[in-house]
This record gives structure tokens, sequence and C-alpha cells, in this order.
């Protein structure tokens, strides 16, 4: 009997502890990792005003579609590109490109063309084995042309890789942008 | 065992007497409890020839007995024996009495607190203890796909998440020790925290009849048992070994239990699994190791009207995912399609990287039982469940080594149950239950919630009634009522809050607005009723028909409601829905059995409809910065379910026999006419089996198990643009593998050590012709092969 009233006892403490607790409202997550926006910035060597490629996805995986700012670039100048990763559902926002520069051995940046847009690309920016990174870079305009070039980030990829084909790893951003030459 | 014991050392001990007496001894033997006369008892006189038996009245007589003290040893199968000091004075009436229902204590410690019949009307699919040694290095889906219309949905193939004729998750309620598992068994690839040797019986009803566990398995329920410790001064245990070569890992289990007679009794038990990457007949799978360690101790104590016991167990898993499994979005998964081998395979390694799961879970409870003469047998549970789960992903920075999904789920669950025998006829079984839940997800991950925190509150009522109205047919009837409320803060992002039309559908559950996502409140509640009605009919010796008709109503879980973001172990953004209602199943299930020793078989079609069924499809696709995603939705439809399971045994020979297994369901959405996604194929599997019982009972086994391809799937591939090559490609994540056919070897043999210990050697070989295959029903089936061929060495001690 003794263990019945035992028992019994236990039972109302666990409701009476069920019914009493009720806490506050949780805190928000701030998305540390989410790259929303990358920048590229192309500095013609003519002195002339920068060229600004964007993509813009303040909303990450949500419903949206990131908005995307196109550029024009002038036939037979040489620019140097510059990529900056932000996240910007931090504020401030975070720069994320220092944390793939950190890990450049991890990391590679991938520029592709496609519609028959004439231009050139050179890495400038390497890892410490001395592959390619490329938050850095070096594109050349050629003939007058249009088309898209896209801007592809893969995280753990074969180093060292003749591109996409067989570079391996995860993608981290795909960035098409459409351009032409003028 | 003890009583032929002592029947021997009684009969050897017989010495002649020399006296002239005619006196007679007689009387009757009682039970203990209920006064009832009981019928074949063994009386012997020490020192005397004399052993006599009561008859059908309950009485016995002994005559010739001198004017002398006898010693009467008194004995009965069930009960304990018991010695007697008799004065013999003239013709002597004397009664005895005598401690009954040993073998009903035994049964109650099995079937813990309330549970000594699941279902009576529909048929229990159980496997024993020997059965499941044999999958000792294994996990509890691998040893419950060895029944008929059990299959499994694996990720990879440590991860195995059981399905009842082509359902799973939340449609599957696991039963360990009477505690219902809150695992976080939503989640498709979230296997159950169980370990396999933990267990000594597994039963599995296909459907919801067990009103007693739960009213919401619209799929069945899964029973795990442990073993039942005897009522006896007694010291016991056993060790396995397992060594398997395919993982290049072994598991170590032991068990040790003490009891006493008095009805004490004290188990402990442990296991530890360690295993690297696994293996393709061809490649490795890289990042596939598991690291399983599990403990549990049980004390109790056991009388025949009263009884209690505390269990705690702890459970901790680490699980490696495969790599080639995470992907960056559709193009990713066009390269990964497109490949005949995984996109990343390294040297074997016991190393676990990202993507991995750790998961740890603690269940602790205690309950008790009184009987009350002419009321029953009344039980009281409390039990305490925490899981916490760890999910890590491949991440950058310093968030490399954080996890990113971290959910804590703490349930605590109060039961009372009642079981009455009305009449000899009528039992019932009642019974509430009230459990508190709450799930807290650590928001330091940098990662948003994939599961919100929540609080839910559930209290259900249920009674089961079966009526034996003759010695053929069984009549039973039951019915539940659930009510659930959920108490949730959710953050949305405020484009989905917007585009799903919430600001306008639910303005009043926002708590407050940030910069990008808005916190709400969202109160649910969920009434759930359901009921079921059966009957049992016995043809003849070896026939039995059984009919069962069910009602399950499920609340739809935290994933189905308020998922809404990228599932990176998928590749594909998944959204749930908050205003789905309640699943309803009707299930009519009928098993055909005739059980003999040269041919047993039993035939069990089924159909399901559930309306309001909520599935998990692709609907769209969606551009990220990451890349293009497919998009998955949860849906509520209606769907139906038919099929039928066929078990066949057959004696070929003396101790051979030849085992046949059938399984066949089709699912379909009825609202769009077109199959269900994820359902099993047909399977058939054959299996010859030589035991021979006087040879150190040698036991040797080959199966053939053959898989069809599943032909029945809906159509859910996508395009997507290439930039590379300036095209748009079909993702094919839809096509089904190819049929299949596996061969399987088992063997083991007993040999003994002393009176006490034996020791039993077994080899196993899976896969034996090494073949490549892959299974519909595995997650990862885009990305890499099954197992190849593994050798498993089993050694087990028992002592």
């Amino acid at each position: 009997m003794k263990n019945i009233k035992f028992l019994t006892a236990a039972v109302f403490t666990s409701l009476l502890f069920i019914g009493c607790s009720k806490d506050d409202a949780p805190e928000a997550v701030n998305e540390e990792e989410v790259i929303t926006t990358l920048t590229v910035t192309l500095i013609p060597d003519d002195g002339g005003a920068a060229i600004i490629l964007q993509t813009r996805d303040l909303d990450g995986d949500g419903p949206n579609a990131p908005v995307i700012t196109n550029g024009d670039l002038a036939t037979g100048v040489t620019y140097s590109g510059s990529i900056v990763l932000l996240n910007e559902t931090e504020d401030p926002a975070e720069n994320i490109t220092e944390e793939v520069e950190e890990e450049s051995d991890v990391h590679q940046f991938f520029y592709t063309t496609t519609g028959g847009l004439d231009v050139t690309t050179s890495y400038d920016n390497f890892d410490s084995n001395g592959d390619y990174l490329g938050t850095e870079f070096t594109l050349v305009a050629g003939a007058v042309s249009t088309g898209t070039l896209t801007f592809t980030l893969r995280h753990t990829p074969t180093k060292p890789n003749t591109g996409l084909e067989d570079a391996g790893g995860e993608s981290d951003i795909i960035a098409t942008f459409d351009v032409s030459v003028q | 065992m003890r009583t032929y014991a002592l029947l021997v050392l009684l009969f050897s001990s017989i010495t002649t007497m020399s006296q002239n007496c005619d006196n007679s001894l007689s009387g009757t033997v009682t039970d203990n409890h209920d006064g009832q006369l009981l019928v074949g008892v063994t009386l012997i006189i020490a020192n005397t020839e004399q052993a006599v038996q009561t008859g059908f009245d309950g009485t016995f007589t002994f005559s010739n007995l001198c004017n002398d003290t006898y010693y009467i040893q008194v004995s009965h199968p069930y009960c304990l024996t018991k010695g007697f000091t008799v004065k013999v004075s003239g013709d002597t009436n004397k009664s005895f009495k005598l401690e009954h229902h040993i073998e009903e204590l035994n049964q109650i410690t099995i079937e813990g607190s309330a549970y000594t019949n699941k279902s009576k009307t529909i048929l229990e699919n159980t496997i024993n203890k020997e059965e499941l040694e044999r999958f000792s290095s294994g996990s509890l889906g691998d040893a419950l796909k060895s029944l008929s219309g059990v299959s499994s949905l694996n990720t990879g193939n440590t991860v195995v998440k059981p399905m009842i004729n082509g359902l799973h998750s939340s449609r599957v309620v696991i039963i360990n020790n009477g505690v219902r598992m809150e695992d976080q068994e939503w989640g498709a690839e979230h296997a159950p925290n169980i370990d396999i040797n933990s267990v000594n019986n597994l039963t599995v009803l296909k459907g919801a009849s067990g009103l007693q566990f739960s009213g919401d398995a619209v799929g069945g329920v899964i029973i795990a048992e442990s073993s039942k410790v005897p009522v006896k001064d007694s010291l016991y245990g056993k060790s396995m070994m397992t060594a398997a070569s395919n993982g290049r890992g072994s598991a170590l289990s032991s068990k040790l239990t003490k009891s006493y007679k008095n009805g004490w009794h004290a188990t402990l038990q442990g296991t530890l699994k360690r295993f690297g990457d696994f293996e393709a007949p061809d490649y490795v799978l890289s990042n596939t190791g598991i690291f399983e360690r599990s403990a549990s101790l049980k004390v109790g104590f056991n009388r025949f009207d009263y009884g209690m016991e505390g269990y705690y167990s702890i459970f901790k898993n680490e699980i490696g995912i495969l790599a080639a499994s995470h992907l960056g979005g559709a193009r990713d998964q066009i390269r990964a399609l497109s490949s005949e081998v995984p996109l990343i395979i390294n040297d074997f390694t016991y190393n676990i990287d990202s993507p991995r799961q750790d998961v740890t879970h603690h269940l602790a409870t205690i309950k008790g039982f009184k009987r009350f003469e002419n009321f029953g047998k009344l039980s009281i549970q409390y039990d305490f469940q925490r899981n916490n789960r760890l999910e890590f992903d491949v991440r950058r920075g310093d968030d490399k080594n954080k996890a990113a999904s971290d959910l804590q789920l703490d349930t605590h669950t109060v039961l009372l149950d009642l079981e009455s025998h009305l009449t000899d006829a009528i039992t019932l079984k009642s019974g509430i239950m009230t459990r508190y839940q709450k799930n807290v997800a650590n928001p330091n991950t940098g990662v948003r919630r994939l599961i919100p925190d929540y609080e839910m509150n559930d209290l259900g009522m249920y009674f089961v009634v079966d009526y034996q109205w003759n010695e053929q047919l069984l009549l039973e009837a039951g019915a539940r009522y659930d009510y659930t409320h959920m108490d949730v803060f959710k953050f949305y992002k405020t484009s989905f809050w917007e585009s799903r039309n919430y600001d306008q559908l639910f303005p009043e559950i926002v708590v407050k607005e940030l910069e990008n996502q808005i916190l709400t409140n969202p109160q649910l509640n969920f009434n759930n009723g359901s009921a079921t009605l059966g009957a049992n009919y016995q043809l003849g010796e070896d026939y039995k028909l059984f009919f069962n008709y069910s009602i399950a109503s499920r609340a739809p879980n935290s994933s189905e409601l308020f998922s809404e973001g990228l599932h990176h172990s998928a590749a594909r953004i998944e959204l749930g829905d908050l205003s789905f209602n309640s699943e309803i199943a009707h299930k009519v299930a009928l098993t055909f059995q005739k059980e003999n020793d040269l041919f047993s078989f039993n035939v069990n079609p089924y159909i399901n409809t559930i309306s309001g069924f909520i599935v998990n499809e692709p609907v769209d696709v969606q551009q990220t910065l990451r890349g293009n995603f497919q998009v998955w939705e949860y849906r509520q439809t209606n769907a139906q379910l038919l099929g039928v399971d066929v078990d066949a045994s057959y004696a070929l020979a003396k101790n051979c026999r030849l085992n046949s297994q059938f399984s066949l369901v089709k699912g379909y959405d009825r609202s769009l006419n077109e199959p269900l996604i994820s359902m099993p194929p047909v399977n058939i599997s054959n299996e010859i089996v030589y035991q021979n019982p006087e040879f150190n009972n040698i036991r040797l086994s080959l199966q053939s198990a053959y898989n069809f391809k599943q032909n029945d799937y809906p159509d859910t591939n996508f395009e997507v643009f290439m930039p590379e090559t300036q095209t748009w490609e079909m993702v094919d994540v839809s096509s089904t593998p190819d049929a299949y056919h596996l061969l399987n070897f088992n063997s083991s043999i007993d040999i003994n050590i002393n009176k006490k210990s034996k020791l039993t050697v077994g080899l196993r070989v899976t896969n034996v012709l090494n073949t490549s295959y892959r299974n519909y029903l595995n997650r990862l089936r885009n990305y890499a092969d099954d197992l190849g061929r593994n050798f498993l060495f089993n050694l087990k001690i028992n002592y």
C-alpha cells in the first residue's frame, strides 16, 4: 500500500509541474551562414566608372527571388574584378568574403559565359597551395557580344581542376548576370 | 526444472518402512488467492513410495499411513512447490493451499504494467529473441523488415525507419517497455532510438487496433518488450559479440539479471557498436560510419497481487550521412544523378564527419500495479523522456563544429489503466493518459529553427472490451478520445508569411514583427476520436479467421505544420501548412490463418482509406543565391492503400522447413488519381532452414529475397537551366531503381561449455553474390549503391 501512496504522490507532483510551466517568447535566430548578396565590382583600367553586378536575396531560401543588377562592358577594356559576399540578414551585415578567403583551400570561384559573350577571365588570387581562389580576378572584354556571365562558388572542390566539370564539391553560390559588351 | 530435481531426489531416498499401518490422509488442494480447487497437484510423502495426484474434484487420498508425522511435498506446474508437515492420527483430513499464478506472475513482468493483450482481433506479428539476436549488430528497423508487410525507409543503411504497410514516421507508434517513444519520430531520416539488444520480443500490430497504446497509429504499432524475469533466486546473463567485414566494425552487448524468490529483480544491460564507412560492391560509401552506445537498468518487485518497477535507459547514437548526398541545389543534383559513382569517395575511415547526426535519448519510467478482488488490475505509470537531436551540416568558418539543428524534446506521461474481468467471458480494459511535451530549439545554431519551440498537452482516454462469445468466437470493440493542445512560438520569414496570405488569415497570432521575420504564437487544438471493432473465429483445429476494422485519427505533427526553409540533407525547400486538420484513417484487415506443424500460413489482405492524408511532394523550383532548389510542400489529400501480406511455412522434411513471404501494397492519391510517393515495391522472400536440435542445435539457412521495381510512382521530375551548356536539363528524382535479388546465408551452432553456460557461434553472410543494387526506399538511392557483401561472425555466451 505504501507503494501506491508514493505513486499517487508522484503523479500529482508531476501533474502540478506540468500545469505550471510556461515560458516566455524565444529569441530570433540570426542566420549566420546565409549569403544574401553577391557584388562583383569591375574597375576598368582606363579610369572609367566601375561596373557593378549584384544579386541580392534578402529572404534567403524564402519565396522571393533574388533582385539582380546587370551591367554592360566596353569592348577592349580590361577590368580588375573583385567579389564581395554579404549576409545582410545580420545588422551590421557580415562580410562572408573574409571567411571564404580564410578557408581558401576549400573554396574556389568559377566564371562561365554563355550565349557567345566574348570575355576572358583570369584568376588574381590563390590559396596557400598556389591553386585558384578567385575572389579577385581580371576580366578582358572582347568583341561586341551579349550573353550571360555566371559566378559559381564551390565549397570543397577538387583542387587543382580544369573547370566546373571536374571540380566536384558543393555549390555555395550560383549567380548569373545578363551582360553585353558594347 | 527444480521440481523434477526434487522428485528424483525424493524417489532415490526411499527406504522401506515396516510398520502395520492402515490410516488414510485425504483432503483438497486449493489456490491461495481465489480458493479454487486445483486439479493435477502431485503430493509426495517423503521417505515413502507414495505419490498421488488430485483428481478433477481437487481431492486426494493417501492410504496405509501410520500414526506418525509425515513430510509432504505438494507441487503443481503453475505453483511454487511447497512442503507441509502433517501429523496423521487415524483417518485424517487435511487441506493444502498453494500459491498459484507463478506463470501469470512472470507474464506480468514481461508485459509491463498494462499490456497483457495487445489486440485480439488483429494478427500479431512477432519476432522472438533468437531472431532478434541475429540482428544484434544492426538496428531495430533491420529486424522488423524480416516480417511480411514491414519494410523500411532508409537514409543510407544506418538510419532505418520502420514502415508498416506503406506508412512510416508519425504514422507508426513505437512502444518501448510500455512507453510511447517520443524521439522526433516525425522525421523520415530520424531512426528509432532503441537498442535492439535491449529488446526481447518485438510485436507489430498492422493497424490502429491497439487503442490502449494510441489512437493515431494510422500505420500501426511496434511494441518492444524487455525480457521477463522469473520469480526465483537466480543470477544469469548473456554476452554477444558480432564482428562484421563491411564497415569493419563490431557490436558488443551484455546483460546480467539477478532475481529473488521474493519477487525482487534487477537487470543491467549495455551495448557498444562501432562501424566505419560501409562499402558498396564497387566503392566505399564515405562518411557512413556509426557509433552507438546504450545502457539500461531495471529494478523491480513482483508479487501476484502487486508490484512495481523502475527503468532507466540511455541511448546515444552518432551516425554519419553519406558525404555525396549533401548537395547545394539542382545543378549539383544533376551532376550527382548523371554520375555512375558517388561524387565523393574517400578512403575507408572510422571518422564520422559532417553531415552527421548525434542523438541522445533518455527514458525513465516508474510503474506499479495492484490487483483488487472483484475489481481488476489497476496500473499506473509515469515516464519521462528527453531526446536531444543534433544535426551537423557541412558549414563554413566558425560554425564548422556547431550543430545546424539542435532540438531538445522533453516528454512527461502519466498513464492509469484498469483491466477487469467483468465475467468469465468479458474483459474490459480502460484507462486515461495525460502527457506534457516541450520542444526547445537551441537558437545558437546560426540556422533558423527547423521545428519551432512548442509546448503540447495531451489528454487521452480509452476502453477496449472483448467478449468470448463461445469456444470459437471472440468479439472485440473499443473507442478512444484524444485531445491535443499545442502552444507554439514560431518565427516566419516575412516574405513567406505574406506569400501564404497568413497576414490575412492569421493576423491575431502575430506577437511581434522583426526586420525580416515575424514572431507568431499559434495555439492549436485537435480533438481526435478513434475506434476498433473486430472478431476472431476459430475454424476447426488449425484454422483461424481475424477481422478488424479500425479508425485512427492523427493530429498533424510540428514538421507538417511549421516546416519552412531549406532542408540540407534532402537538398530541398520544405514548406508546411498552419491550417492542417487531423488525418483520419479507416482500415479493414482480414487474416486467414492456418497453424500446424506441417504447414502453416496466413494471408492478410487490407484496405486503408485515409482522409486528410498529409503528403509531402515537389511543387515548384525556387531560385536562391545557392542555386535552384526543388520546393516540397505538404498537402492534405484523400489516400487509399490496399495490399496483402502472405506468410507460409512448410516442413519439407524432418528438421527442414521452407519459409516464404510475399508483400504487396498499392497507394493512391484519390484526389489527384495518381500513385503515392515512396510506396514499397512488391517483394518475395523464400528461405530454407535446416535446424537439428539433436546435433548441437545446428541451424543453417539460405534466404533469397526478390524486390521488384516499383512501377507506380508520381512523376516529380523538374527542369533546370544549365548555364554551362545553355540548355534546360531534366532532374530525374522520381524514377525508381531496377528490381534486384539478394541471397543471404545464416548459420549457428550451440556448444555447451558447462551445465549452466552455453556458447553459440554463428556466421552470417548478407548479399552473398555481392550484387550492386539500389533500393527505392533508400532516400540516398540517387547518390550511391546499397551495401555490398558482408560477413558477420557472432559469438554468444549464455551464463
